[in-house]
């Protein structure tokens, strides 16, 4: 345990200088500590606190091992028959037993000890310094920063022909996504992590957070990221077909950067509600909708339009996408009650919405042919 | 004897319409033979997916239906029914008993499972596919996400269900009234011992399973919102009432494996079981604590900590019982004057495996260490651990060990060997390095992996080739031993002591119409 301490300081110190000779460089660097073999020492306080925890339960799982494992190989040896051996007749000892009994006991308490503090630690959300909302959708991440008004999805990058052995596997295969997290260094923050559809877990084994998004509720959970980097997790509860394929980034800034980035993202937010007084031509609304389908709904619906029969239903020739326009904003904003379709009118805007039921009326060869503009849409939420 | 006043019938007949307990055994411990195969051949549909990083033989969708059915079909359809075989071929030849108490109903508790797990299998052809939730089925991936077939799934829950409170209620009503005159309870075997408390943890939980497979039926098809927020319900609830079952459940398929493992050391050790009225207590509290640790199995759902602590200091208090058995156990070997049969063999790999497999429940019970644990392939090894070196080694150990007395003839050694060494490198092979790909961040239920996991999941799966197919030399030791080999004495093994020694073997068809006198 000792050596795992030093060794961890010893890479601390080198990952602090690291950074300094980096900074300012916008290139960060992949903080990771990764083993083969065993758990991260991680990047945080708590993540500390677990991995010495982890060490030094393991040692004594280890201790206890060699232990009584030495005494049946031992007795093995031994007491075999073929060794002419004579069997004894002792079959209980009061003394033994109440010792085997108390012994285990209070190694127990050994363990439970730290194991209570550390728990507590993690279990302090109190004065932190900026909330990020989690939710976990099928099969996407999506961040928000209430106070700030800024949210975006976060899904994977690796491309579809690695994943189909097409293409040669990048370095961060599975591990790579378009938008990740961005949070502060150095600084409390509270992640409030749910979901929307099935129940999905937010791991960041760097800081030793693992927490279930459940739908309808919120659960809490805090990191204090010292160094700024780069760090990856996965989501850990099944969550349908694509569980393995929606991986967590999150990119831990230095403060300065951090604020630069977030006030940029609320100027790109601000903008992009401007877009919603715009009208739309045909291909302006079929191009921004192709990228909103291939990004959302092709997962389920596939990228032909062809769905996976049984499980999620073809768009090419559905009734829906080739009926009344009212029916098809409908289903797409408030989704489907009791089926896996959800309701998109909160997750994405009056423009993105507008694209894609455009897109999918006119995809496919479902040449219906009319045009729907953000603001028939945010008229059809009203009018709700 | 004065038993052979008639035989079995002839043909097919004889087993469906039976009620011999003999029987009825070997049928249930075929059926669970042939379920072995079938969640031995989608494991290693997904190992071989997990063979190399990327997709290559099967898509997500269908590897979510390969885990959800090997799950089920490996705890519901190997291992439990396996367990009531050797309950209904053993407790009456060792309690002195003529049958079951109740051997009608023993008929019909076998002969719904062939019938649950066929309806079960067909669902692969359904629209949708089979289940493909995970064999926790957490709501609401298991309800409003689920294909269709997962109403078919909870038809085949409540069949599974009904079979094991029926044969538990025999079991216990046999071991209660059907014991011979002068065998008190502390005289009974540990095997009968821990099938008796196993039998009341079953009658306890299955209910409760079949209780949260229904108020999924209700959700999915009347309505109702047992489970989802946005009724007023509750997911978390899901995981309380299937865990309240799902812990107990783990303690159904090892407690027995106790009570063979504590009926084959003494045997090859040539010595009394240490610590009889201890290992009765430490089984009786475990049983006890199954029922007030579920919620370890659901650290991150976001508990209050007080919940968090009570669950987590309940959990490491196992450890003390568990602790005492395995205890006993060494000292049972400890100066006795051992050989290494099989059954030997079988027996002290489960010891030392499962205590492995203990252990890592230890360091998983630490609520601020199941964090990064969770979910991950850790657990995975840790409940491989248990549950097939654990209580498949014990299934086998105890097929073994009384092989002889059901056929009458002393199985091939030399081969029966080569099945444990093969099925031991295997199953090694196959598990222990999941303890590191899970502690390096490998998600459990992912049919692709980045590349840091890529040589471990390939020894992994070249473990469980080898575990696959040795099983097929246990297929040859089974029909050569039935076929014929060296006769099989009464007693069978020296060291053997108990009452279903002084049978002969192969056990007739009716034993014990007279009962036996135990002193």
């Amino acid at each position: 345990m000792l050596r795992a301490q030093h060794r961890r300081r010893l890479m601390a110190g080198a990952i602090s200088m690291a950074a300094l000779v980096l900074q300012p460089a916008l290139a960060l660097a992949e903080q990771v500590e990764r083993s083969d073999t065993n758990m991260r020492v991680g990047a945080t306080d708590v993540s500390h606190q677990v991995y010495d925890l982890h060490m030094f339960s393991l040692w004594i799982c280890v201790a206890i091992g060699v232990i009584v494992f030495g005494v049946m190989f031992y007795s093995i040896f031994a007491h075999r028959k073929s060794r002419g051996a004579v069997a004894a007749h002792f079959h209980e000892s009061t003394k033994l037993e109440i010792a085997w009994t108390i012994v285990p006991f209070v190694i127990l308490i050994f363990m439970a000890v730290p194991a209570t503090k550390t728990l507590t630690d993690m279990y302090d959300t109190r004065d932190a310094a900026l909330d990020v909302q989690i939710t976990g959708y099928q099969w996407k991440w999506k961040y928000s920063y209430p106070k700030e008004g800024v949210e975006y999805f976060s899904s994977l990058r690796t491309p579809r022909d690695e994943i189909d052995n097409l293409a040669p596997k990048g370095e961060n295969y599975l591990l790579d996504v378009d938008e990740p997290l961005v949070i502060p260094a150095g600084k409390k923050v509270r992640f409030l992590v749910t979901a929307a559809d099935v129940i999905h877990s937010w791991w960041m084994p760097d800081f030793a957070v693992k927490k279930d998004g459940i739908p309808g509720f919120i659960n809490e959970a805090w990191a204090n990221v010292p160094e700024p980097g780069i760090y990856r997790g996965q989501c850990t509860e099944l969550c349908g077909k694509d569980h393995g394929f929606m991986p967590i980034v999150v990119r831990v800034l230095p403060e300065g950067e951090f604020n630069t980035w977030l006030a940029s993202r609320k100027e790109e937010a601000v903008e992009e509600r401007a877009l919603m007084a715009q009208n739309f031509t045909m291909d302006q609304s079929m191009e921004r909708g192709k990228g909103v389908y291939e990004k959302v709904c092709a997962a389920c619906h596939q990228p032909n339009g062809e769905g996976i029969p049984g499980a999620f239903p073809a768009l090419k020739g559905s009734a829906i996408a080739m009926g009344p326009m009212e029916g098809h904003i409908d289903i797409i904003v408030n989704g489907k009650a009791g089926t896996a379709m959800a309701a998109f009118g909160a997750q994405l805007s009056e423009v993105d919405l507008a694209a894609v039921i455009v897109y999918e009326r006119n995809a496919w060869g479902n040449n219906v042919g009319d045009m729907l503009q953000p603001i028939d849409v945010a008229n059809f939420k009203k009018g709700k | 004897m004065g038993a052979d006043h008639h035989g079995p019938a002839k043909g097919l007949t004889r087993w469906l319409f039976t009620t011999n307990h003999k029987d009825i055994g070997s049928m249930y411990l075929w059926f669970s033979f042939a379920m072995f195969l079938l969640g031995g051949s989608f494991a290693l549909v997904i190992r071989s997916e997990l063979f190399q990083p990327g997709l290559q033989l099967v898509r997500p969708e269908f590897f979510n239906q390969m885990t959800t059915m090997h799950g089920l079909v490996m705890v519901f359809g190997a291992i439990m029914p396996a367990w009531v075989g050797l309950a209904n071929w053993m407790v009456p030849l060792m309690i002195g008993a003529p049958d079951m108490a109740l051997p009608r109903m023993n008929n019909w508790s076998f002969w719904i499972l062939p019938f649950a797990f066929t309806m079960l299998s067909l669902t692969f052809f359904m629209d949708g596919g089979a289940p493909n939730f995970g064999w926790t089925f957490y709501a609401p991936l298991s309800t409003t996400y689920a294909p269709p077939s997962v109403t078919y799934f909870i038809f085949a829950v409540h069949l599974m269900g009904m079979s094991s409170i029926m044969g538990s209620i025999n079991i216990i009503a046999t071991i209660m009234n059907m014991r011979a005159p002068g065998m008190t309870y502390m005289k009974m075997p540990m095997f009968v011992w821990t099938w008796f408390i196993t039998a009341f943890l079953l009658i306890a939980v299955m209910p409760v399973l079949a209780g949260a497979v229904t108020m999924m039926l209700f959700d999915i098809h009347f309505g109702t919102s047992f489970f989802s927020a946005a009724g007023g319900g509750d997911p978390v609830l899901f995981q309380h009432v299937f865990w309240f079952f799902g812990h107990p459940e783990v303690y159904i398929m090892i407690l027995p494996a106790f009570g063979v493992v504590s009926e084959v050391l003494p045997t090859f050790s040539r010595k009394p079981l240490f610590g009889y009225s201890s290992m009765v207590y430490a089984t009786a509290s475990i049983a006890f604590l199954s029922f007030v640790v579920w919620a370890h199995h659901m650290y991150t759902v976001g508990m209050p900590i007080a919940g968090e602590l009570f669950f987590m200091y309940a959990t490491m208090l196992i450890a003390v019982p568990t602790g005492v058995k395995v205890f006993n156990w060494i000292s049972t070997m400890f100066r006795g004057s051992m050989t290494f049969e099989t059954p030997m063999l079988f027996a002290i790999a489960f010891i030392i495996l499962f205590t492995i497999g203990g252990l890592s429940g230890v360091m998983l019970s630490l609520a601020p260490l199941d964090f990064q644990y969770q979910d991950t392939y850790f657990v995975v090894a840790h409940f491989h651990y248990v549950l097939v070196q654990g209580a498949l080694f014990s299934i086998y150990c105890g097929v073994y060990y009384w092989l002889p007395k059901w056929t009458g003839h002393m199985y091939d050694e030399t081969l029966a060997k080569t099945h444990f060494w093969m099925t031991f490198i295997g199953v090694n092979t196959a598990f222990f390095p999941m303890h590191f790909v899970g502690l390096a961040g490998m998600p459990r239920r992912i049919p692709d992996y980045s590349l840091q996991f890529a040589d471990f999941n390939m020894l992994s799966s070249i473990g469980a080739f080898i575990t696959g197919f040795s099983q097929l030399i246990f297929v040859v030791v089974l029909l050569k031993c039935i076929k014929g080999g060296k006769s099989a004495t009464d007693q069978v093994w020296d060291g053997a002591q108990g009452l279903e020694w002084t049978v002969p073997s192969p056990a007739p068809y009716h034993t014990f119409t007279i009962p036996p006198q135990v002193r």
